[in-house]
């Protein structure tokens, strides 16, 4: 730690970082543009000017750009030197020139970090009076707007888009005055991360599409702190709502997941939670056609159909622990699936064991961004964990660090660091059967199919430590490769293996936690970290449940009165003729979703339940980490939450009355009932939490319209409605200040700093832990580890016969998972399904169409020849074409006639 | 004695003076055009509607009672709705201070009282009038750098022509 005088206010700061972060960690108004605390330092906007004096009897002192300043012990500054003054406001002054007259008409009016610095530093009146540079926009697709006119040239964009998010498709033309950010020309911007652009750009160049269709400003929404639902990271989200709709979602800072970005799945994704087709009241059907009832009848007829045989509960890895564990409490431990069939029920199962028993470290986000070797066997991160594909890209930026300390270079000194790095061999390998987005900046990236990669990755623990069991008959361009790649792993100090379920191959994860093993036993700092499917898989691992095939069975004993299912799709999950005969051994369906699924148009009773948005609950992330997430909304009954369905349920059929109401008690209940979930409530403060005797406030200060927004229905003013789930106060009444806890951040604001730039003010350094502490608690650290215990299920080598495929799951960005494909900007951006094909059977050629019969349907998918897939391997997005199919599958061609 | 003699001569001193009190409704008085009465939402010369939702007067309004939704129609933004609710109004202006477009306007108007609270609550239709009110000549978006119908980049006040960016020229 260093000391340094602030306009001689003696404060403290790290060695490692500049004079701006020093600034802004004590509570100074610094102005910045270009700098960002993820993307470093370049210097280029020079708005944070102080003037730094070489002691205390320098006076004049000179005038240094503070983000590219080290901090050194002792270093005297001043931020309020007349000069340095001067010197801002003249730069804010230019920057002005050529900023069109657009803030009333700007989505960035209210939250813009150019409009916070501008006050900042003074500047008010316009003196310039020649004309304004002008600018033509493009269509950037369905994401983001862009108004170039208001470009301050700052470059994070830019340095954003290409450096940190590694694509190509934004760029900066022209030069001094016509200095453009754009694409070559028009179209939707390729990366998973363009929606970031929102938050990185300091004014409103990028805004957020979707959000300007139906826009209110930052001071008028509502926020809760919220989770991503769309897959298995736990990213953390603010949803911010207004007049009962759901407006935006932004990101929520969390040191160690997301941190400072979210991927365009997750930010746009919301908008299957207002589809006009949701369920909103519950229907009974009548005659074969659904009519809406009361709650009342609804619970009668359940009353009914429970009467007449017991009841099985099918829960879903996309509800959140409390629903699954209502349902769960409603039908019996012996009665209560995961809702996923095999295999995937066995290998979801296993993760969290698997994970528990290896002994190498189960990383955070963060932490994987500093490995310096990372394996990816057979699972491509950058469709199924986006951000996680986005962190272990910064582990060729962390590469080039060793680099730079030889030069002397700090390591935020962005620019510098990349280029010293540019030599810097990549710490990636990537092993999977198809191409992913890691694999331009991979060091190997290598295709088989899942049993050649599970072999390999067999192979390298042998490698590593000799008493894992080796592959027999290995092929030598196989066996080279496990040299080198068992050279690189052991060779590093913190490898990273990261293996997933995409392929629902048990032999891989196997494969990986032997290489972790191994590389732990060889006493490297190794780290395992295993991606699962959806945003609750590993909580329904560590809950339990049995799998649908026994519910299958179960149904077919004819000891099935009732099927409860709660927002899972079986359509999805069980191949039609499977379902159809499951659905028809059962008397009664009954469907609790907030979607309207295929299923629940063959359902007996439909019961609405509330979306994420609407509800509190804890998801469990694929690092075990539990995470809640508070309702931004209060759903209007009779939408309401799936475990209040599920106690409704369970008062309805007479039997015992569960003792929880609220979700603290279903929480308690919970850690009572289940052990692996007993930490569960450290995941958040409960309802009862006060912070300086208040709750926290969940609306800013000046949120507008209290009086006028219901008033064409009643002058009237109306009870606050309060729900009994959240600490969150429902107004803007309440306690707000940098100290409220990670898990609780309705939003950021700090005087001053109106932006999301507002919350380094949150946080205990920059880019460290939030000051009120980190938000989420993970489940699966601190258990005893036993000795090496190695896996021995080698696959033999992957052949098929002549016409036969191994058909596998092509999963997406966008298009693949369930939820986020209901929203409309994600819906625009979904390629149609084809079949990717390694080697082409004779008498099909590119373009042509084929027919499969796959998950029970037939159907006809263009052909598109991929000549990096290995042989016998063929590729078909999951439940695009084929609703069921998500589990790899043998398949058959047959040429379909061109007529 | 004298005390209650001078009271009542100034007292009646004042049948004398010329009568303050104006016969309301007869006689109405005549009200400066910054009186702070109704208020109205005015359009631009072209006859378009000067407000662009930019929710400025929503937040500046100290009881609240404006609200409204911003819609976008050509890269021209207008108020889906905009709601007074004038049983709450307090007729102090700052709407029309904090508004950049000159659209808010208070009028020298004040007889709106209603026997039912609900009537006070104006919607854009009652609010928006045809005229541009107190400021004839200003429309923002001939100041504003977006593009609108009728006015392509570039062509705002004080704007030069968007930038070529295949020209190779410094």
């Amino acid at each position: 730690m260093a000391t340094i005088l602030v306009d001689g206010r003696a404060c403290p700061a790290r060695m490692d970082e500049n004079l701006l972060q020093a600034c802004l960690e004590s509570g100074a108004d610094l102005p910045y543009f270009c700098w960002h605390p993820e993307l470093g330092s370049v210097g280029a906007c020079r708005q944070c000017a102080v003037k730094q004096f070489s002691g205390p009897d320098d006076k004049a002192g000179r005038i240094v750009m503070a983000c590219m300043t080290p901090v050194t012990d002792g270093a005297i500054l001043s931020i309020d030197d007349p000069q340095a003054k001067e010197f801002r406001a003249g730069v804010v002054e230019w920057l002005m020139i050529n900023h069109p007259h657009d803030c009333p008409v700007c989505p960035e009016g209210g939250e813009c970090h150019l409009q916070d610095m501008t006050v900042m530093t003074g500047h008010a009146r316009r003196r310039y009076r020649f004309t304004k540079r002008t600018h033509r926009n493009q269509d950037l697709g369905p994401f983001l707007n862009h108004e170039m006119n208001r470009c301050i040239g700052c470059y994070r964009c830019v340095r954003f888009y290409r450096d940190y998010a590694g694509s190509e498709d934004l760029a900066a033309f022209g030069a001094h005055d016509d200095l453009y950010f754009g694409r070559h020309e028009d179209g939707a911007l390729e990366n998973a991360f363009s929606g970031n652009l929102v938050e990185i750009c300091p004014t409103g160049v990028f805004t957020d599409k979707p959000f300007s269709a139906i826009y209110s400003r930052k001071w008028d929404m509502r926020g809760a702190p919220s989770v991503c639902a769309h897959c298995a990271v736990g990213c953390n989200t603010i949803v911010n709502a207004r007049q009962g709709t759901v407006r935006r979602v932004i990101n929520r800072y969390h040191d160690a997941v997301n941190r400072y970005f979210l991927c365009d799945r997750g930010r746009y994704g919301h908008g299957f939670a207002t589809t006009p087709t949701r369920p909103r009241t519950p229907t009974t059907r009548q005659d074969g056609i659904p009519v809406p009832v009361s709650i009342t009848t609804a619970l009668d007829r359940f009353a009914a159909m429970a009467a007449r045989g017991p009841i099985v509960g099918i829960g879903s890895t996309r509800a959140s622990l409390e629903s699954n564990f209502a349902l769960r409490a409603l039908t019996g431990p012996d009665r209560f699936s995961t809702g996923l069939p095999q295999p995937e029920h066995d290998l979801t199962m296993q993760v969290p064991a698997l994970l528990r028993a290896t002994p190498a470290r189960n990383p955070s986000l963060h932490d994987m961004e500093s490995a310096d070797a990372v394996l990816v066997l057979g699972e491509d991160v950058c469709a199924t964990a986006p951000r996680l594909g986005l962190a272990l890209r910064q582990t060729l930026r962390r590469a080039a660090n060793p680099a730079a300390d030889a030069a002397k270079v700090p390591h935020w000194m962005d620019a510098a660091v990349r280029m010293l790095g540019a030599d810097t061999p990549s710490p990636l390998r990537v092993l999977t059967p198809a191409a992913t987005d890691l694999d331009p900046i991979a060091a190997t990236a290598h295709r088989a199919a899942p049993d050649d990669i599970a072999r390999l990755g067999f192979a390298i623990a042998h490698r590593i430590d000799a008493s894992a069991p080796d592959v027999p008959d290995l092929s030598e361009t196989d066996l080279q490769l496990a040299d080198t790649l068992a050279t690189a792993l052991r060779t590093a100090r913190r490898p990273l293996i990261v293996a997933g379920l995409q392929y629902a191959n048990a032999a891989l994860l196997h494969a990986a936690a032997n290489i972790a093993t191994a590389l732990h036993a060889a006493g490297t700092d190794a780290a395992l970290s295993l991606v699962v499917p959806d945003c609750n898989s590993m909580g329904m691992a560590l809950m339990g449940g049995i799998p649908l095939d026994d519910v299958r069975a179960m149904a077919q004993a004819g000891r099935i009165g009732t099927l409860v299912v709660m927002e899972n799709d079986l359509t999805r999950r069980l191949d039609a003729t499977i379902l159809h005969d499951l659905l028809a051994a059962v008397p009664h369906l009954v469907v609790i979703d907030h979607i309207a699924t295929p299923l629940a148009q063959q359902a007996d009773l439909v019961l609405p339940a509330t979306a994420l948005t609407e509800s509190g609950g804890t998801l469990v992330s694929t690092e075990g980490r539990a995470q809640r997430f508070l309702p931004a909304l209060l759903p209007a009954m009779p939408v309401q939450e799936s475990w209040r369905w599920a106690r409704q349920l369970s008062l309805a059929t007479a039997g015992t009355e569960p003792d929880w109401t609220d979700l603290d008690q279903i929480i308690a209940a919970m850690a009572q009932d289940i052990p692996s979930l007993s930490a569960v409530a450290d995941a958040a403060p409960g309802a009862g939490y006060r912070l300086d005797g208040r709750r926290v406030r969940s609306e800013p200060a000046r949120i507008s319209g209290r009086t006028a927004l219901r008033a064409h229905v009643s002058v009237h003013d109306r009870p606050l409605q309060a729900s009994p789930d959240t600490p969150l106060a429902p107004t803007m009444e309440g306690a707000y200040s940098p100290d409220i806890p990670g898990a609780l951040i309705p939003f950021y604001h700090a005087p001053g700093w109106n932006s999301v730039q507002s919350l380094n003010r949150f946080q205990q350094e920059i880019g460290g832990k939030m000051r009120g502490g980190e938000a989420g608690t993970r489940l699966l650290d601190g258990t005893p580890h036993t000795p090496p215990n190695w896996h021995h299920d080698i696959p033999p080598p992957f052949t098929t016969g002549p016409d036969d495929l191994l058909l596998l799951p092509e999963y997406r960005l966008f298009g693949t998972e369930e939820l986020s494909t209901l929203s409309p900007p994600i819906a625009t951006r979904i390629a149609p399904a084809a079949l990717r094909l390694g080697t082409m059977p004779a008498g099909l050629e590119n373009g042509t169409t084929a027919t499969i019969t796959l998950a029970g349907e037939q159907i006809t998918l263009p052909v598109r020849h991929d000549s990096a897939l290995p042989p016998g391997i063929a590729l078909c997005p999951p439940h695009l074409a084929a609703r069921a199919f998500g589990t790899p599958v043998h398949i058959q061609l047959r040429r379909e006639d061109a007529s | 004695m004298f005390g209650i003699l001078r009271t009542l001569w100034l007292t009646f001193l004042h049948m004398a003076h010329r009568r303050v009190t104006v016969g309301y409704p007869e006689h109405k008085p005549p009200l400066p055009p910054r009186y702070r009465g109704r208020i109205i939402l005015s359009r631009d010369p072209d006859g378009m509607e000067r407000c662009v939702a930019c929710n400025l007067c929503a937040v500046a309004c100290p009881v609240d009672c404006i609200s409204l939704q911003k819609a976008e129609q050509d890269g021209r933004w207008y108020p889906d709705y905009f709601r007074i609710n004038f049983s709450r109004c307090i007729f102090c202006g700052m709407c029309e201070e904090s508004c950049p477009t000159y659209a808010i306007q208070l009028t020298p108007d004040f007889e709106m009282s209603e026997y039912l609270r609900p009537n006070l609550v104006y919607e854009k239709d009652d609010l928006l009038i045809s005229g541009t009110g107190k400021y004839p000549d200003y429309s923002f978006y001939h100041v504003a750098g977006v593009k609108i119908p009728g006015k392509d980049k570039g062509e705002a006040e004080r704007e030069s022509p968007p930038i070529d960016l295949h020209t190779l020229l410094p």
